[in-house]
């Protein structure tokens, strides 16, 4: 039995509207999962059932053994965090050293533990400096790293980044890859809601693929970039270097710049034997 | 058409103590499409606030220098002249939305009303925008019940909307997929041939290599790097001051450290397909 499971999973709005449809997909400890897919594809409403801040209307969510049916969303938020898409969403305390501590605190640790939490989350998410500001005199990029810190100071299992790379400049976007990296080498699981490509493939193995509230796709990185017609299907593109490569009508299935290095050096080797 | 002239410009936020300006000098040309870029709090916001005259209209501080639009100083202008000339899509499309309105369709008539132009032209122009931007199917939901990505082109919908001179885009397409994103972008490139001048602040650079006229490169308040879009984006230096080149850059300039050398460095998919394609036919008649 894997560590976190959708079975089945249907979610109906009480007005009647439905934002995702039978979806299965599950997880192990340690993993990092990309999804990707076009803007109401399903992805949020999806990752909201993954800590029980939505319960599904059909099918079930299994974490660790308990079904979030029968557990409510403050004992399932022990088990997995979650990471807003709008920081301001989730900021609401005085200094981000405080609104750091809250979960923790909430969740009932240790001072010395809370202290210990605080200032690993603040270190990895590159916010030491900023630990006495109130939140909302910093810019909304920075605002996203406080939410990370303060859902990494709780020290869940399962961490959930909604949009993590939206409004980021390319040193955070690198920051964030090394804040996911740090994380599954301790054993979390992590799951990203994308939309940049790159990103993708630059940090993770597996990807799911999600359009028109469904699950079209679950595989690895290579498969489903290199797999036309589920992007299509889903609205999405290559990312830039696979589309040069297939523009350039190189046989080769690359993902990134070294690949694609690699794949030139032996071009142009071949075309010297042949001649 | 308008362009404007920025002197000496400094600015430091009244909570603040340290500049968040310091000494600009810039002209925007009229017409022309500019790309704000740079690290995360490098100042590309705050010069667009300047620029639409929240600072110091809204934000007080002290500002000193000036920043001159058809000649005149922002701070000078009335506030609903000026926001008749400039327009000004936020980062946060949650803080646009005006919260007053039922349904989008009211959301974005709501600022030519303010203006008070007669009711059948506003249908009309509402209309227009709604089908430019392919929004059709949200126009009598309530704003509040919106996607992050519905709200941002709604966001951008009530700007374009009033058809202002200058028009400033804040990451107007964070919240977007890569499909939304590019559908934005066509739509700022539409203004941009109306003759509208563009100021844009942006992070997706394969997009800013591919519309933009000039990158201007914001840090610590002052501009690093500023020229045209394909030498500022070829230049491998541009990556010390928090912006990202394109993959195509990327992709040559690291082919140039294993001795393949292309003739240019592009910047674009285009570019790129053209420069490897000349690239692997030299390989051939060399070999």
């Amino acid at each position: 039995m894997s560590y976190l499971t959708l079975n089945d999973v249907t979610y109906c709005y009480p007005n009647g509207f439905k934002a995702v449809e039978n979806v299965s997909m599950s997880f192990e400890k340690g993993e990092s999962v990309a999804i990707v897919g076009q803007n109401g594809a399903g992805k949020t409403t999806t990752v909201k059932m993954m800590n029980g801040l939505t319960k599904p209307t059909q099918g079930d969510v299994i974490i660790d053994g308990l079904n979030t049916k029968d557990y409510t969303t403050a004992q399932i938020s022990k088990k997995v965090g979650y990471v807003f898409q709008n920081p301001d969403d989730q900021i609401f305390h005085e200094n981000v050293k405080s609104e750091i501590r809250f979960g923790p605190k909430n969740l009932g640790f240790s001072e010395q533990k809370i202290e210990e939490n605080v200032t690993k989350a603040a270190e990895l998410t590159g916010i030491v400096s900023f630990l006495d500001i109130h939140p909302y005199n910093l810019p909304y990029s920075m605002k996203k790293f406080v939410t990370i810190a303060s859902v990494i100071a709780m020290d869940t299992d399962t961490i959930i980044l909604d949009e993590p790379t939206a409004g980021q400049d390319s040193q955070a976007i690198k920051r964030l890859g090394y804040i996911i990296d740090s994380l599954v080498q301790e054993g979390k699981t992590i799951i990203t809601i994308t939309h940049d490509m790159e990103f993708v493939v630059n940090n993770f193995e597996r990807v799911i693929v999600m359009a028109n509230k469904r699950v079209v796709e679950d595989n690895h990185k290579q498969d489903i970039f290199w797999n036309l017609g589920v992007l299509e299907e889903a609205m999405l593109k290559q990312p830039h270097i696979s589309r040069l490569c297939n523009t350039l009508n190189f046989n080769e299935k690359v993902l990134d710049i070294n690949q694609m290095i690699d794949v030139l050096k032996k071009t142009s080797g071949k075309v010297k034997v042949t001649l | 058409m308008s362009g404007i002239e920025i002197r000496n410009l400094s600015y430091q936020y009244p909570t603040g103590s340290e500049k968040v300006l310091d000494d600009l000098n810039l002209t925007i040309e009229s017409g022309k499409f500019y790309a704000l870029a740079g690290v995360n709090g490098g100042g590309k916001t705050t010069l667009c606030n300047v620029i639409r005259g929240f600072i110091p209209h809204f934000f007080k501080g002290e500002r000193t220098g000036e920043v001159l639009i058809d000649g005149k100083d922002v701070q000078d202008w009335d506030p609903s002249d000026l926001a008749q000339k400039v327009g000004f899509v936020f980062q946060n499309p949650f803080t646009q939305i005006s919260g007053v309105k039922e349904t989008v369709f009211d959301e974005i008539a709501f600022g030519l009303e303010n203006l008070g132009v007669e009711v059948d032209v506003i249908r009309q122009k509402v209309q227009d925008i709604i089908q430019l931007l392919g929004i059709e199917y949200i126009q009598n939901k309530n704003p509040n019940e919106l996607s992050g990505g519905q709200k941002q082109r709604v966001a951008l919908a009530s700007i374009i909307v009033m058809e202002p001179d200058i028009l400033i885009f804040d990451e107007p397409t964070s919240q977007l997929d890569p499909q939304g994103t590019e559908e934005i972008f066509r739509v700022i490139d539409i203004m941009k041939k109306k003759g509208k001048t563009i100021i844009l602040v942006e992070h997706k650079i394969e997009l800013i290599a591919e519309y933009a006229d000039y990158v201007i490169v914001l840090q610590d308040g002052q501009i690093k790097k500023q020229g045209r879009t394909e030498e500022v984006l070829s230049e491998e230096d541009t990556q010390d001051y928090g912006l990202g080149l394109t993959q195509y850059t990327l992709l040559d300039l690291e082919m140039r450290k294993h001795k393949m050398h292309t003739e240019r460095v592009p910047i674009t998919e285009r570019d790129s397909v053209q420069v490897m394609k000349q690239w692997i036919e030299l390989q051939g008649v060399k070999s």
